[in-house]
């Protein structure tokens, strides 16, 4: 049933026009929620690589992806468990740039993001080009912690933020959709915190 | 779960299953009364046996044991409602054997199923007040609290506040459970 519930009122705050739907203001919290241990992941043992549908199978090691024009992104952050935090700022590369290295072939759709813990997330390939998306290793100048995927995680900043993969370790580009770790448990295969995209069939 | 207002508002929150899967038809949630908590001092105070809720899930799907093989369930709080759905199943299909639960509450006062809990299956920690016979001083989950339960081949199911999580997770790890064989569900802050 989808009617009204007897005897909810509901409190209104005033809402933010930065907030997107069912979301509210975090403010100096940044939550942590994911769902296996935190790693303690060396830089030095850290690695990005993009393989599957691409021209070029690209490994990077830490410093060689520091090596590349650096690319910042300051904005907001959407988690679907309800946070939000605005004026963030992430300092990395741009995905745009790993992937002019690596060259996805014709065909390519989608993306699987990887990390070092085996955690995986599917998205649209063009969520991920035009600027749209990071590998990001610093937020709001300082380090990037264990916590919050460090020492590097995927940055998609207009997706929920578990589109965001913490201590990622690659993309697997791919010419069809595949679900991930969260999508195949009945979270949303795209996740727009805009139209409310929290769950399979919203 | 989501409630809607007659003005279209709505308030959605989620919550986790207390009650073993062979339950058909039926589902317990187990909803901890928040200050200001728009929903759960709603689900308190104001539902009355024979309202409707608008519910939808299980969502996630991770954080579930299948009642095969061992596991070792650790909660914090109010974190152990998803652990006595495992419990409960355990029990149910006559193999509490393979299930060991640890629960980390405040005080006895704050022990969620105190009537339920007791059985060779589970061990209680206080933290900050412990009853005369608990053996144990109050304090936080340490080594020597989990090493006991720790048996090998076993799947870590961890639930409670990010600070109990981590606690635990690292305790868990300290006593030579291996990263990926823990399970992590951490109560996140809501709207």
């Amino acid at each position: 049933m989808a009617g009204i519930t007897r005897g909810f009122v509901g409190r209104r705050r005033e809402r933010d026009p930065r907030l997107p739907p069912g979301q509210y203001d975090a403010r100096d919290e940044w939550p942590v929620l994911h769902a296996e241990a935190t790693p303690n992941i060396p830089a030095e043992r850290w690695t990005f690589t993009i393989e599957g549908l691409v021209e070029n199978t690209v490994t990077w090691t830490w410093d060689e992806i520091h090596a590349l024009p650096p690319s910042r992104y300051e904005g907001d952050i959407h988690c679907v468990t309800t946070w939000s935090k605005f004026g963030m700022t992430f300092d990395g590369v741009s995905v745009d740039t790993l992937l002019a290295a690596a060259k996805p072939q014709a065909g390519a759709t989608h993306v699987m993001a990887v990390s070092h813990t085996g955690y995986t997330t599917n998205l649209p390939l063009e969520d991920i080009t035009g600027g749209k998306a990071w590998v990001v290793w610093n937020a709001d100048g300082q380090p990037l912690s264990a916590v919050h995927g460090g020492p590097a995680r995927l940055l998609v900043p207009h997706l929920y933020f578990w589109k965001s993969a913490k201590w990622v370790s690659g993309l697997r580009v791919m010419d069809h959709d595949e679900q991930g770790f969260w999508e195949r448990g009945g979270y949303h295969d795209r996740g727009d915190p805009w139209a409310e995209q929290r769950y399979q069939g919203d | 779960m989501r409630l809607t207002a007659p003005d279209g508002y709505t308030a959605s929150r989620d919550y986790s299953v207390a009650s073993a899967p062979e339950d058909t038809g039926r589902i317990e949630l187990t909803v901890e009364r928040l200050d200001d908590g728009e929903v759960s001092e709603f689900l308190h105070d104001v539902v009355v046996p024979g309202d409707e809720l608008e519910v939808r899930g299980p969502i996630g799907g991770f954080f579930a044991w299948h009642g095969t093989g061992p596991a070792l369930l650790v909660g914090g709080g109010s974190g152990v409602v998803p652990l006595m759905a495992m419990l409960r199943h355990a029990r149910r299909i006559e193999r509490a054997d393979l299930v060991r639960l640890l629960v980390s509450a405040r005080s006895p006062d704050d022990l969620y199923y105190a009537d339920e809990l007791p059985g060779p299956q589970s061990t209680v920690i206080y933290t900050r007040r412990a009853p005369a016979d608990a053996g144990r001083a109050a304090g936080r989950l340490v080594l020597a609290d989990v090493a006991p339960l720790v048996r090998g081949g076993e799947t870590a199911y961890v639930c409670g506040s990010p600070a109990f999580a981590d606690a635990a997770t690292a305790v868990l790890i300290e006593a030579g459970v291996p990263v990926e064989s823990i399970r992590v569900e951490r109560f996140g802050p809501s709207g």
